[in-house]
């Protein structure tokens, strides 16, 4: 993990997610607004997932767990694309903040990821 | 007397809000399920007691997603069952992370009252057991 990525992905992820949720807690569907935010989310983990692989090859590997690194990664991975697909199928209100919280989560997720991946021994 | 030519429907209870309980649920279990199956299949000599908390900690989240979301009373029960344990939990480990921090030299979701997850492991068992107190199942249900 690259610290100012991380930090940039974080600040996406509580922006989208702040939105989002704002957004249905008033009352809004899912919208270009609140799914383009869990868009670029889900890309910008996308190229974390392409960082971690590449990293180790050029001295940046984790200090902690590799395999708990991957397992959060892969989590987090997965859960735009289900918030997405899943709010453009109920869209409700409710739909719109449970994508927000989705963002936040992931927040939280890369928090954890940054952590796993500088600070924790193995 | 007639008897009915279809069971009742069950009040469906995840609406508004309950939503976002079981979508956050959910998320938790996703992510402990698959952080404690890598800590205990890889590691589980550093920290046992700590990767064993990490392994129950996903167990309780999933099955209070699924409870949340299974109709009738038994589940509800086995949603409140589930909710409280994982508050006792997070209090116990909390303060034992706290006060004898040797037991735990890896952190657990429940370390430090959840601090490292944004205090949501504390504030969501509060949240689960709200939502469950206005939300108790329909009474006239069948077999439940």
């Amino acid at each position: 993990m690259i610290l100012w990525f991380t930090i940039a992905q974080i600040v996406v992820a509580v922006i989208a997610g702040v939105l989002a949720t704002a957004l249905g807690l008033a009352r809004r569907p899912p919208s270009d607004l609140s799914l383009g935010g869990a868009a670029l989310v889900g890309v910008l983990l996308l190229a974390q997932v392409v960082l971690a692989i590449v990293g180790p090859a050029f001295g940046n590997a984790p200090s902690g767990n590799p395999y708990e690194f991957w397992a959060y990664l892969v989590s987090a991975v997965i859960i735009p694309p289900v918030a997405i697909l899943w709010a453009l199928i109920e869209r409700s209100r409710w739909a719109t903040v449970v994508v927000g919280i989705a963002c936040l989560s992931i927040a939280i997720m890369l928090y954890r990821m940054e952590i796993i991946w500088t600070v924790q021994s193995a | 007397m007639t008897a009915p030519e279809a069971p009742p429907r069950r009040a469906r209870r995840i609406t508004g809000i309950g939503v976002v309980l079981v979508a956050v649920y959910g998320i938790l279990a996703l992510a402990a399920t698959g952080r404690s199956t890598v800590q205990i299949l890889t590691d589980f000599s550093e920290a046992p007691l700590a990767y064993a908390l990490s392994g129950l900690a996903a167990v309780v989240y999933i099955l209070a997603t699924v409870a949340l979301v299974a109709p009738g009373r038994f589940w509800y029960r086995v949603a409140w069952v589930t909710i409280s344990f994982e508050l006792l939990f997070v209090l116990t480990v909390g303060t034992l992370s706290i006060v004898d921090a040797q037991l735990f030299p890896r952190d657990t979701v429940w370390s430090y009252y959840g601090l490292g997850y944004v205090l949501v492991p504390l504030v969501l068992p509060v949240l689960g057991m709200l939502w469950l107190s206005r939300h108790r199942p329909a009474s006239e249900e069948i077999g439940s």
